[in-house]
């Protein structure tokens, strides 16, 4: 029973972590229709970012100053590297986010020398609690309710305002959402700082966990925050949410079990049955193309 | 109101559009008419800010808007309802209104009123998604979106295309009352006949160059014309 219920709270935490990610994934692709491979290292990034940060300001400050400089470096990225691809095929734009996510990476072995960076040790958060005889942090409470709260005020922010009315236009049609009077690349950095902003809160709760950071600590949790977000449905929301819960769970299910060196192929087994059963993800629309 | 100088626009790869030079006047009907390629969308589409003029000058009063982005020929109070009407399928019938006027931090009730009073039916469905409308009403919803923005000019692409004709004549006479209440009309069109019908001032387009001048009567018993367009 306490064994089921620790799988069960690591299950939900990582789960939530990677909503936070997969998010991201799924709102860029939903209006560029990109893959968007250097999100993971953003969130790796965030991640040394408070480090080094937490080093030379106290928490309070270095925190909020995390996320703003992680919404300030996807922001960045896109006009950098694929605003000036805008109207190139598709697979430049990929391949140039590739390219940045190798940046991030080798700037991250570069500052850090490759060395595992410990994250700080946050308050509250990295506390220590016990909940049905189960010890674990606060991390892992906190996280599915501050994700479903972010995910509820995304979900406002996308049906109930003019921005997220814009959003979603653009999504599906550049040329009338431009004669509509919308700047389409005011929209376009607008989703790549919500989807980094939530990264910068999904590092802070993941690394609160799993507290040793390499340059490829994003690699990993990206992947599997992109097939969450592929098996809900890419350019869903909530699938990339409901989608990253059953990732979540199933990885802690597995990793638990005494097949957990297979935790990862496992989720990709699951990914394939999926899509063959439902190609468009579990939430995903019929019609993918525009016209 | 609005004037076109030596317009020349490259599109695809090929001269779409090779000089043309027309004018259209404040309050007036204006329809552009022409086959299928002569350049017709290019033209409009260039006005509307969407391809850049390889050449030429576009003047909306005395002002240059030539080279401006498409929000900001919005903003000047120019509007195009693009052919194949384009509504947003999945925003409901009330939304694409509401992101006609996206420019627009005013009130819209009364806008919206306005647009109703045009298009009943599209009050009834205002909750609907704008993808479950029949071709009609989509094309009633892009009209209205247009003019959600309270355009001084509204340039319209191929309004009738696709469109069954009782359905036709009632977009037309839409398009009258419109251009009643103040706004200038610039239509392309391939159904020639109708277009003429209304326009005040006609131009015919071949092939990227302007071949014909006339008023709207001119052009309907134009030998020409009638053997090319009206058949």
């Amino acid at each position: 029973m306490q064994y089921a219920l620790s799988i069960f709270l690591s299950g939900i935490s990582l789960g939530g972590q990677y909503a936070l990610i997969a998010i991201g994934y799924t709102l860029v692709y939903g209006i560029l229709r990109l893959i968007n491979f250097a999100h993971g290292d953003v969130f790796m990034v965030a991640g040394l970012m408070m480090v080094y940060l937490s080093t030379a300001l106290p928490l309070w400050l270095a925190l909020p100053l995390m996320l703003v400089l992680t919404v300030a470096l996807g922001f960045a990225i896109e006009r950098a590297a694929y605003k000036p691809l805008r109207s190139a095929p598709r697979m430049s734009v990929m391949i140039s986010a590739i390219g940045v996510s190798y940046l991030l990476q080798n700037l991250a072995t570069y500052i850090t020398g490759g060395l595992p960076k410990s994250y700080p040790e946050l308050p509250f958060l990295s506390d220590s609690v016990v909940i049905g005889g189960v010890s674990t942090k606060w991390v892992t409470i906190v996280t599915p309710f501050l994700v479903i709260a972010l995910v509820f005020a995304l979900t406002q922010l996308i049906n109930h305002t003019k921005v997220g009315m814009a959003m979603r236009a653009v999504a599906k049609d550049f040329e009338t959402s431009q004669l509509m009077g919308i700047k389409i690349n005011s929209v376009i950095s607008m989703t790549f700082v919500i989807g980094s902003f939530l990264a910068g809160v999904g590092s802070m709760l993941y690394f609160s966990n799993y507290p040793s950071i390499v340059p490829l600590s994003g690699a990993l949790p990206g992947l599997r925050a992109f097939v969450a977000a592929v098996f809900g449905g890419i350019g869903s929301v909530p699938g990339a949410v409901v989608g990253a819960f059953i990732i979540g769970m199933s990885e802690s299910v597995i990793k638990g079990s005494p097949f957990s060196i297979f935790s990862d192929a496992f989720t990709f087994a699951l990914l394939i049955v999926i899509l063959v059963v439902k190609p468009t993800g579990l939430f995903g629309e019929k019609v993918t193309d525009k016209v | 109101m609005l004037r076109i100088d030596d317009l020349r626009v490259n599109y695809g790869g090929i001269e779409a559009v090779k000089g043309i030079t027309f004018e259209v006047p404040e309050g007036k009907i204006v329809t552009l008419i022409g086959a299928n390629g002569a350049g017709k969308s290019t033209t409009l589409r260039s006005i509307a800010g969407l391809v850049k003029p390889a050449s030429g000058r576009i003047h909306l009063q005395a002002e240059d808007i030539t080279a401006l982005a498409p929000d900001r020929i919005v903003s000047k109070g120019i509007t195009l309802v693009p052919e194949g009407r384009h509504v947003f399928p999945d925003l409901t019938v009330v939304e694409n209104l509401k992101i006609g006027a996206y420019l627009r931090k005013d009130d819209l009730s009364h806008d919206l009123e306005w647009v109703y009073s045009l298009f009943p039916r599209l009050k009834e469905r205002s909750w609907q998604a704008a993808g479950t409308l029949s071709g009609g009403e989509q094309q009633m919803l892009a009209v209205g979106r247009a003019l959600m923005s309270r355009p001084k000019l509204m340039m319209m692409d191929e309004p009738s295309l696709g469109l069954a004709p009782l359905v036709v004549k009632d977009i037309f006479s839409i398009i009258r009352k419109i251009n009643e209440q103040g706004v200038t009309i610039l239509l392309i069109e391939q159904n020639a006949n109708m277009a003429l019908h209304i326009a005040d001032l006609a131009y015919v387009l071949e092939t990227g160059r302007i071949t014909i001048k006339g008023t709207g009567k001119e052009l309907l018993s134009n030998e020409a014309v009638k053997k090319a367009y009206l058949g």
